[in-house]
């Protein structure tokens, strides 16, 4: 077990570098930078310094060097805890994304933890009683969640916790708290205003999740050991939980490593459209003005998210099933 | 030719099953896929029964053991009677399938293993776990008495260096020791009827051999009884006492097991015997079954094997036949013993 973590361990950082490199690369693809955004924005103010300016920033961010040389003065940064410079906002990344990053990780654990909470149970029901009235209700369901894009469903849900709750919507705070310090009872008006983008990212999960889970556990339902725990005379509950649930629960696992990336970057058209304070918009800002190093920074942050959630789904799938042990 | 007493006291039957129906309820139509089986299974005897795939044997142990995928396919008539050790007698078919009496009955006194050793046990818990379970569901032990009881069992069925193999998973073992796994897990609470579902057929020759010889050894010592579902004439000369050959869901001949192979009466019987290979009978040349099994949703009336039969009359494709004993113990469905 230690040295299958430990290869693991040492392939992480390898994945990452290479993350790194090619989203550098990815980012600086399109033709111009920010400078040429910011060029345009003085133009037309008409300031009449705009060149030397542009100058000086250029010097400042060895934009006029070449991009391996601009890369590695950001990484070599990077580790040491300085993201680099957002253009765009003039400020530290690292200020503008630790602001933000409590939020998104609030908000995209309690999706995460709906959407499981709720397509497990609805799942493990489904598989068992199949092509049952509410497993048909539930397929049904989960084919409109699915279908839905979930920015409609925010919408329908501003419109009617404001029409028949007379909520403030949008945002996570009414605007009366927006600035004031942490109280209870902000953060009962915090949590009044959770439940929305709670709700609509993990609706859209948890129709995917469910599907996943009543398939797979048929799958098993189905195989011989599923009987063979029946023919031992075990009740029906112990022969679904602790024979067969247990071996459906490879696939989910892996989703839930490949959704951590998605706890940053995750549901960024909610975000928008409930104008939610979390790093989805900021990161969608990022790379349309072309602000690199905070694009470059997002980019990292989720790299390192993925790897990180493979890297413990691959344990955890370690401890679940023993034949990945022993490989 | 040494014919077996029929009339066994009472207390020998285990378990009787009588005109046994079972049926499966697709979109294509109704299978009867167990048409009016009768037979008992009797303390310390092993039962054959044989045919081929599709013939309803292994629809026969499901039914006993409540194991069907209800509600497609059910029992619509007939009855199962087990007569307990403790004694007394239920009818298995009028249990819920998932009552705790049912589930006493299912792995406590009635055990079963399967044809697929490499699918058989559950790949996350260990062989041990998966004994242990047994034990514990059935029998009031503490966890280490019944450790000990698996570590045993495990020896009887000679897995090597059992107290260690016991933390192994299914995965770490080859298909022949799963198997012996599965009869070892079956053992475990000293049932009275085992029911052996091909249970060699994914095995090599050589450990069919062996896992056989060792069944009978045990089903000997335990004083248990076995139905054994094979299609190999080969194993139930080896194993059984007496046979019950099924076609098409229907039983066509039942004997005890050396007035079979010496006088198989029904030309289904008969047919299967002539198209087994022996090595050393020289000249003797193959014969198979002309045409094929009946598709199960379009029957021929009559005697479902009269397509196929060489000494077919007319009345054997108009009425099905009734159940001649020939001899003392030894039945058989065809008109031509009228």
């Amino acid at each position: 077990m230690a040295a299958f973590i430990g290869r693991r361990f040492i392939s992480m950082l390898i994945t990452l570098v290479l993350v790194s490199v090619v989203g550098f690369i990815v980012i600086n693809l399109p033709p111009g930078s920010y400078l040429d955004v910011y060029r345009a924005q003085l133009m037309v103010l008409g300031t009449s310094t705009a060149e030397q300016q542009i100058k000086a920033l250029e010097k400042r961010y060895a934009l006029d060097k070449p991009l391996y040389y601009q890369y590695l003065k950001w990484i070599t940064g990077f580790v040491r805890g300085d993201f680099g410079r957002s253009f765009q906002y003039n400020r530290e990344v690292s200020e503008l994304v630790w602001n933000r990053l409590g939020f998104t990780v609030v908000v995209s654990v309690c999706s995460l933890v709906f959407s499981w909470i709720v397509a497990l149970p609805i799942g493990i029901y489904s598989a068992t009683h199949k092509y049952s009235a509410a497993d048909n209700i539930f397929t049904f369901l989960s084919f409109i969640g699915l279908s839905i894009p979930s920015f409609l469903i925010a919408l329908v849900l501003m419109v009617i916790s404001s029409r028949y709750f007379g909520m403030s919507v949008g945002g996570l705070f009414s605007r009366a708290y927006e600035n004031a310090p942490w109280s209870w009872a902000k953060l009962v008006d915090f949590l009044q205003h959770l439940w929305i983008p709670v709700v609509v990212v993990g609706l859209a999960d948890t129709a995917g999740l469910m599907r996943v889970m009543r398939g797979n556990l048929s799958d098993i339902l189905s195989m011989q050991y599923v009987q063979t725990a029946r023919a031992k005379g075990l009740p029906e509950r112990v022969v679904i939980y602790k024979h067969a649930v247990r071996n459906a629960l490879h696939p989910l696992i892996m989703n839930l490593g490949m959704s951590l990336p998605g706890i940053i970057s995750g549901s960024t058209v909610v975000s928008i459209v409930l104008s939610l304070p979390t790093c989805g918009p900021l990161y969608f800002n990022a790379l349309r003005s072309q602000d690199m190093f905070l694009a470059g920074t997002f980019l990292v942050f989720m790299a390192i998210m993925l790897v990180i959630g493979n890297f413990l789904a691959d344990i955890a799938l370690a401890m679940v099933d023993p034949r990945i042990r022993y490989e | 030719m040494a014919v077996q007493e029929r009339e066994l006291p009472a207390n020998e039957v285990l378990l009787e099953v009588k005109d046994l129906r079972t049926q499966f309820f697709t979109e294509q139509g109704v299978v009867k896929a167990v048409d009016g089986v009768s037979f008992t299974i009797k303390k310390g005897k092993v039962l054959g029964i044989v045919g081929e795939s599709g013939c309803g044997k292994s629809i026969t142990a499901l039914s006993i053991m409540r194991l069907l995928p209800e509600p497609r396919g059910k029992i619509v008539s007939g009855t199962i009677t087990f007569y307990p050790p403790e004694g007394g007698s239920v009818d298995i078919t009028r249990l819920d399938r998932h009552s705790a009496e049912m589930r006493r009955i299912r792995g406590r006194h009635i055990a079963m293993i399967f044809q697929e050793p490499m699918t058989s046990l559950n790949p996350v818990h260990t062989i041990g776990d998966q004994i242990i379970e047994a034990i514990q569901l059935h029998q009031d032990v503490d966890k280490e008495t019944a450790r000990k009881r698996a570590i045993e069992v495990l020896n009887q069925v000679d897995i090597p260096h059992p107290e260690r193999r016991i933390n192994e998973y299914p995965h770490q073992m080859s298909g022949g020791q799963r198997q012996r796994a599965m009869i070892a897990m079956a053992l475990s609470c000293y049932p009275s009827i085992l029911i052996a579902d091909e249970p060699t057929t994914a095995l090599d020759v050589t450990i069919q051999a062996k896992i056989l010889r060792n069944m009978r050894d045990l089903q000997r010592q335990y004083g248990m009884a076995i139905m054994l579902i094979t299609h190999d004439l080969g194993v139930i000369g080896q194993m059984a006492d007496e046979v019950l050959v099924m076609y098409v869901g229907r039983k066509v001949e039942q004997a005890d097991v050396r007035e079979l192979f010496l006088n198989p009466l029904h030309p289904y019987t008969q047919g299967l015997f002539r198209s087994i290979p022996l090595i050393g009978l020289k000249g003797k040349k193959l014969v198979p079954i002309a045409g094929s099994v009946p598709s199960p949703y379009n029957l021929p009336p009559g005697c479902y094997f009269a397509p196929r039969c060489p000494r077919a009359m007319d009345i054997c494709r108009q009425e099905a036949p009734a159940e001649y004993e020939v001899e003392p113990g030894h039945f058989v469905s065809c008109w031509l013993y009228k």
